[in-house]
């Protein structure tokens, strides 16, 4: 696909203006970078930084069976979400492969399901699927095209959206949300985030995407805000210990190999993929997603092979070098056997191998304050 | 982050720079390349005493996304790795001409020094 080929996010021109370079991105044109992937990764952990996830897909189920075509067709449990709150969640496949990994939202027009960019029309189509078959009395609206989504992200976020707002953000628990006004613009304010970071999710309208974007930017000025493109927030999630479909997630993969066993709520009734997932937790899976940290010197990527005790047994889903721990981290499948924190692995790199050890995710978890 | 590229240095396709000292020479990666690749986090490099071949492949250099080869610009023996880069990969960034050198080399009798471009040529080459 040529550049000219690709879809344009509603803050296209913003990007252009702040001189992002601008990469192709499952069919859009998107900034994997403003300054440097350092220095808006150490922006987002220190103060805060900017996204534009225009490019993701939102899918709103509405309906009378609303909530049981989205228990159905989900992993998790949105039968246990109260107004406003989120949950993190994966659609499967009737073999418990992971078709997406998505935030499935509880809102006041009925569930909203959040998906990779990727996969937005997969997602679609299955659910459509889903639901004619299932004859469920629910509608679907893909509101992807007319939904933009900017992510104010670190620990300065807050302290910027209250300057834009009157939402008592205080009373805005973690993965909660509430619809209101930002800088006169209507939002639906979440407090979800891919960054380990304290940090927001607001959807708006796309044709007031512009004007969204600059308001955070001119009101950031004083927070410290920088733009952040895609390749901050790759190193920003591996550091957080999340998954990326594409690298830990794929359809080969089920949820309990990819330490999301807890999202997959069996006790809840039939959906699908539950037999074949049923099974798995019953048994056990056969490999398991592990941290490494290199301990000798080298980047491990996605696709490098681990070798255990001599035998290639294993790979690399994700690596890079990481800013916050000044460390090379990666992400890898290990057969179940071989995953314990500390045990070494070698990763092997031009064909040679390196020693890594095992640790367990997340690499970095975020300052806290103490408990009063 | 651009520096522009220094008269006094001979610059090859790759966007490989050169200083020659007598029989000595420096070599890095130019401010182009550097820009081009963003932050850098490794530099792979072979042993001092390693013979490298011009144009050959001789080591790898990490951006935080992508692994790229790096050419050698001119034939040689590599004598000195810059060590500083292994804790600091970063100064092939900010100082791309200066300490973020790579490698230093004793030159071959037939270095190809000569295929090189000078600055201006290497400026006229990059531009639009």
């Amino acid at each position: 696909m040529t550049v000219g080929e690709l879809r344009r996010t509603p803050l296209h021109d913003q990007h252009e203006a702040l001189g992002a370079r601008m990469v192709p991105f499952a069919g859009w044109a998107m900034p994997v970078q403003y300054g440097g992937i350092v220095d808006e990764h150490r922006t987002v952990r220190s103060a805060v930084g900017l996204f534009d996830l225009s490019h993701m897909g939102e899918i709103l189920v509405a309906g009378p069976e609303a909530l049981a075509f989205t228990r159905y067709a989900v992993a998790s449990d949105p039968g246990t979400l109260e107004p406003g709150q989120a949950q993190y969640s994966m659609l499967c496949a009737e073999d418990g492969g992971i078709i997406d990994d998505l935030i499935v939202y509880r809102t006041d027009e009925g569930y909203l399901v959040v998906c990779n960019a990727a996969n937005r029309d997969a997602v679609v189509a299955h659910l459509e699927a889903l639901r004619g078959r299932g004859d469920f009395d629910t509608r679907l609206e893909d509101r992807s095209d007319r939904t933009a989504l900017l992510a104010p992200q670190g620990p300065n976020a807050a302290a910027l959206l209250a300057d834009l707002t009157d939402l008592d953000l205080g009373a805005l628990g973690y993965y909660r949300s509430l619809r209101g006004e930002v800088a006169g613009i209507e939002c639906l304010v979440a407090r979800t985030g891919y960054t380990g970071e304290d940090g927001f999710e607001l959807f708006c309208d796309a044709r007031r995407a512009p004007a969204l974007w600059d308001a955070l930017m001119a009101a950031g000025e004083r927070h410290g805000l920088k733009p952040a493109g895609l390749g901050a927030r790759d190193t920003l999630r591996l550091e957080a210990g999340m998954p990326l479909y594409g690298n830990e997630l794929t359809r080969e993969v089920n949820p309990y190999e990819a330490n999301l066993g807890r999202v997959v709520k069996l006790e809840k009734g039939e959906f699908v993929g539950r037999a074949a997932l049923a099974s798995v937790q019953q048994t056990g899976p056969q490999r398991k997603l592990v941290g490494l940290v290199m301990r000798d010197n080298a980047v491990a990527r996605g696709g490098y092979p681990i070798r255990i005790d001599g035998e290639e047994a294993g790979v690399v889903t994700s690596g890079t070098a990481s800013p916050t721990l000044g460390e090379k981290i990666a992400m890898a499948y290990v057969p179940v056997a071989a995953a314990a924190p500390g045990a070494d692995v070698e990763v092997i790199v031009r064909e040679r191998p390196y020693r890594a050890e095992q640790v367990k995710l997340p690499f970095y978890k975020r300052p806290r304050p103490e408990a009063g | 982050m651009s520096s522009t590229h220094p008269d006094d240095l001979r610059y090859s396709k790759e966007h490989e720079w050169v200083r020659v000292d007598g029989a000595q020479a420096t070599i890095g990666i130019t401010s182009f390349a550097a820009d081009e690749l963003g932050d850098i986090v490794f530099v792979e490099l072979p042993e001092p005493g390693t013979r490298i071949s011009q144009f050959g492949a001789f080591g790898v250099i990490e951006s935080v996304k992508a692994v790229s080869d790096l050419y050698a610009p001119v034939s040689g023996e590599v004598t000195e790795l810059n060590e500083a880069l292994r804790d600091r990969p970063e100064l092939v960034n900010s100082d791309p001409y200066g300490e973020g050198w790579i490698a230093r080399v004793s030159l071959a009798e037939e270095s190809g020094l000569d295929g090189l471009m000078d600055a201006d040529a290497y400026r006229e080459s990059t531009a639009g």
